[in-house]
């Protein structure tokens, strides 16, 4: 991985209470690139994305963005901060009382005191972007979730931000919405000259775009690399994730008793 | 058998304990949440759009409600009233009980119970939604602070609506009570005007009106934002926020209602 890294994490730990989330997790994300966490549900991605936003504070470690240490920073500088992020949330999270162009002009309005006409072009050009120029006269209710998925991501590119974080941006999609997502999130992370950080767990859709994987298991990230030497790589877990096989280090069952032991339990018919 | 009445003792000791320590912290978060609502108030009015909007959406839509409910009790009272009076031969006083009954105690408490059910459970509901579905999330993570831009003008949208649905509350109130009494009973027109004119006062009893619906209204926005806001974000969760809403708003009306009540009008 090149040197130049716009964040950086070391050795980061994160617990709720007393469960652990997180287990000394390092990882860079190049300037640049477009990087996908990948691992099974409620291992710790969404987790790591909060993190980098400043929405929750690890345990130990540190974390860096653009060489600043997110968990020390005063309030104001977090917001100062997160105007240079934008996140695409795993619904898309639209407010749903304003339209599809109010939704795009929302953080130029808040943010910036740009005229209305302004506004106005920005908008239709980042609408265009993703294709829903047509559409910015609806209300989120009346988009399908792929077109909302759309929107949020026009949403979250509305001030040219320097990190661009999705979470989940496949899920529940359709496979055309999923290609469709796909290619606009390759495509405007070069055109913006951004750096992306995505976290899902589509391994086919993503290793399509990516340019680098780290697989997170257990709040600790047991494998890395380019698309193709995941592909090539013969690490159980990899294997079992990248093929989708229903056991193997992941397992299917949910820790239990053994099973002829919970049926010839007395009293199990009350 | 004394050990298992030992342990369930225990029990219960813990158990109390825990739902008062729980209660305790929630009251905790609560008013640390309004010290935050205050403190961010001033970035919401600057933008006074929002807080107009709010105003729309809390006072304005509540007011059918409102006049339609102050009409009937007002007619209600007017029936009663009458009743009551002409056993003592004072029917002419019935401007007076219909208009102190109103500006003092039911225009400020019915109108609050009715905007909590009508506006607190919305307003709940909305913030609880946008929690649940992460817009709260997103607008944070835009650098857009939640409270100062939702909270905010919602709770003062119900401040400032509250006084004003009481005040039309108690005048239609007064109207229903004159259609019953003058128009449809008979009672003479000018001694139900003058001895309404006479005998409430405006600092006493109008003014003191006042003060008991501002109060409330910031009793049911503040219960109503804040249960929004802590919502469990889930469908079950909201759902139970709104029903919180309703109950402590109605008991936080009666018990301030008593207090203030004691404390304005003692001297009687």
């Amino acid at each position: 991985m090149p040197a130049d890294s716009l964040v950086k994490i070391s050795d980061i730990n994160f617990a709720y209470d007393d469960r652990a989330i997180l287990n000394g997790v390092t990882m860079e994300i190049p300037r640049g690139r477009l990087v996908a966490i990948m691992g099974n549900s409620g291992c710790g991605k969404t987790t790591l994305l909060r993190l980098i936003g400043g929405q929750l504070k690890p345990t130990s470690g540190t974390l860096l963005v653009d060489g600043e240490s997110v968990p020390d920073m005063s309030h104001d500088e977090l917001y100062a901060m997160r105007r240079r992020m934008g996140m695409l949330f795993q619904f898309g999270a639209l407010f749903t009382d304003i339209s599809v162009f109010d939704n795009v002009a929302y953080l130029m309005r808040e943010h910036t005191d740009l005229p209305e006409e302004m506004i106005r072009d920005m908008v239709l050009m980042k609408l265009n972007a993703v294709g829903l120029r047509g559409a910015h006269n609806l209300m989120p209710s009346e988009l399908s979730g792929g077109m909302a998925r759309r929107v949020a991501l026009a949403r979250a590119i509305a001030l040219d931000p320097m990190l661009i974080m999705y979470d989940e941006p496949f899920a529940g999609l359709d496979p055309i919405s999923m290609g469709v997502i796909g290619q606009l999130i390759r495509k405007l992370n070069d055109a913006l000259g951004a750096t992306t950080l995505l976290v899902t767990h589509d391994v086919h859709e993503a290793m399509l775009i990516v340019d680098y994987v780290y697989f997170v298991s257990d709040g600790q990230i047991v494998a890395q690399g380019t698309p193709d030497e995941i592909r090539a790589s013969s690490d159980p877990f990899v294997h079992q994730f990248v093929y989708g096989e229903a056991d193997g280090p992941v397992h299917f069952h949910y820790p239990a008793a053994p099973f002829e032991q919970d049926l010839m339990r007395q009293g199990a018919y009350g | 058998m004394v050990e298992k009445s030992v342990s369930s003792v225990i029990e219960l000791i813990r158990t109390v304990g825990h739902h008062l320590n729980d209660g305790l912290q929630r009251l905790g978060f609560a008013a640390r949440f309004f010290v935050m609502v205050l403190v961010y108030s001033g970035q919401s009015f600057r933008r006074l759009h929002l807080t107009i909007r709010e105003i729309y959406f809390s006072g304005f839509q509540s007011l059918l409600i409102i006049l339609v409910s102050g009409l009937f009790i007002g007619m209600v009272l007017g029936m009663q009233g009458y009743e009551t009076l002409q056993r003592y031969g004072s029917s002419e006083a019935l401007g007076v009980l219909v208009a102190l009954s109103l500006t003092r105690e039911l225009g400020p408490v019915v109108a609050a119970l009715l905007f909590a059910s009508r506006a607190g459970s919305a307003i709940t509901a909305e913030i609880g939604l946008m929690k649940a579905t992460e817009q709260l999330t997103a607008m944070d993570m835009m650098a857009v602070n939640p409270i100062a831009r939702v909270v905010a003008p919602k709770f003062w949208g119900g401040v400032i609506s509250m006084p004003l649905l009481a005040a039309l509350f108690s005048a239609i109130g007064v109207f229903g009570g004159y259609l019953v009494g003058v128009v449809l009973i008979g009672v003479d027109e000018g001694a139900f005007w003058s001895q309404m004119q006479g005998s409430v006062d405006f600092r006493y009893d109008v003014w003191n009106g006042v003060v008991k619906s501002f109060v409330f209204g910031v009793a049911v926005s503040l219960i109503a934002v804040f249960e929004g806001y802590d919502a469990v974000p889930t469908a079950e969760g909201v759902s139970g926020s709104i029903k919180r809403t309703v109950v402590y708003s109605a008991l936080a009306i009666l018990a301030l209602d008593f207090v203030l009540t004691s404390f304005m009008f003692r001297g009687l």
